[in-house]
């Protein structure tokens, strides 16, 4: 039986630490509010992108530019992997690093040679440690994102791809589905497909008169593709880190709960062990006091 | 003539969304302007100023390249950055453009001459136009 100051202490070591655990969520709440604010605001630049490029794609042959033509060989793949730089949010980081290391694995498997670029420190220390060549990477910028960052590593896969460096080049992020739902989701960057435009455009549907470009649709499209592709990587982003912020929310949330059931076991142990311990005090004094009467 | 609408969008919020009687773009071909019952257009633009007309008043607006699309009367402006003139960061500017002048100076790689010199094209600009509020 323990005594009851190490209960005591352990009681108030855990109420230390559900204090901490509650203001992490609280913090995560905050940031996740913020986090989900700035992809709302982004919501509309993306869409309309897809649209314009949409439109523009059907206008132009198949591989009118290099980011939408299919390398014949494939030998070199790039990964970019979006994870958050701490832990303490669950199997978030876990599950984005097994996804990207699965596709990693499936790539060398088909005989091509897997390199990561990663944004994030807990997926470059991951990647690092696994032997994979390394792009430039990221750490410590998850808090300070923004659309710079999106085009330093959007610039470096373009380059690659253009260079015939890499010939695929993959994106995996956490989607920010719901606040209970942050899946990994992986998709291809490079080749660039153009996205369909089966959004029909709701607003207005009257007869459509011809676009007039300029420049030509081609010199067009070269400015546009890479751009979409910044996009593309901004969003990958702006997901992982609403995501990271709602799955650490829910995992501080799980563990103030259980410090909370500790805390009620671990009071009705002292409870019992102190009840225990006047019990025994009692008898002694009882059994001395009969020995005098004796 | 009625008007046509004017929605500037950067990848972090929309900068502009008015009425506009008339607009004036810095287009990768020289500027054009764009008056109410434009034909459909795509356009890219370079970095430069862009202005409007709403109610009587001229608004600039500071624009770091990307691009305009006209459909249906609604002009839709994607920029990775805007700023109206009033919210130019003037001492901003003026660091990058002593920046961006130093580094073309020293001149070492091909590559960061090129982006040096958007750097410095988008500190000039922004100077501008902040001198037009």
């Amino acid at each position: 039986m323990p005594s009851l100051k190490d209960v005591k202490t352990k009681i108030v070591g855990i109420g230390k630490t559900k204090q901490i655990t509650k203001a992490m969520n609280m913090v995560a709440s905050a940031k996740l509010r913020g986090a989900q604010a700035r992809i709302e605001r982004f919501r509309p630049y993306a869409a309309k992108y897809r649209q314009v490029l949409g439109e523009l794609a059907r206008k132009v042959e198949g591989n009118a530019h290099p980011l939408l033509a299919e390398h014949e060989e494939k030998k070199n793949c790039a990964i970019v992997m979006i994870t958050s730089d701490r832990g303490l949010c669950g199997s978030f980081n876990g599950n984005i690093i097994t996804r990207g290391l699965k596709l990693a694995r499936e790539k060398t498997d088909a005989g091509m040679v897997v390199s990561f670029a990663c944004v994030g420190r807990k997926g470059r220390d991951v990647a690092r440690k696994a032997g994979y060549a390394m792009l430039t990477s990221y750490g410590d910028r998850m808090g300070s994102i923004d659309f710079a960052l999106a085009s330093s590593v959007a610039a470096e896969v373009i380059q690659g791809y253009e260079t015939l460096v890499f010939d695929e080049v993959w994106l995996i992020y956490g989607e920010f589905v719901s606040m209970g739902s942050q899946p990994p989701r992986t998709l291809c960057l490079l080749p660039l497909k153009a996205p369909e435009a089966e959004e029909t455009p709701s607003e207005n549907d009257g007869p459509r008169c011809e676009y007039v470009y300029e420049p030509q649709e081609e010199k067009l499209l070269a400015e546009l593709l890479p751009r979409y592709v910044r996009v593309q990587v901004y969003r990958g982003l702006l997901d992982t880190s609403a995501s990271e912020h709602a799955a650490r929310m829910a995992a501080m949330d799980n563990a103030t709960r259980n410090c909370n059931e500790l805390i009620n076991s671990l009071t009705l142990l002292y409870n019992k062990t102190r009840q225990a311990s006047i019990t025994s005090e009692l008898i002694d004094i009882v059994g001395g006091a009969e020995a005098l009467n004796g | 003539m009625g008007t046509l609408r004017l929605e500037v969008v950067t990848p972090d919020s929309t900068v502009v969304s008015a009425e506009a009687d008339m607009v004036v773009c810095p287009g990768v071909e020289g500027e054009f302007g764009v008056l109410p019952q434009h034909v459909s257009l795509l356009s890219a633009l370079k970095i430069g100023a862009m202005r409007y007309r709403a109610g009587g008043k001229d608004e600039y607006l500071f624009i770091s390249g990307g691009f305009a699309d006209v459909n249906n009367n609604v002009m839709t402006v994607l920029a990775e950055s805007a700023e109206r003139a009033a919210d130019i960061d003037t001492a901003r500017a003026q660091a990058a453009r002593e920046r961006a002048e130093k580094r073309l100076a020293t001149r070492d790689e091909a590559v960061n001459a090129l982006r040096a010199e958007a750097a410095l094209a988008r500190a000039v600009n922004r100077l501008h136009i902040a001198s037009l509020r």
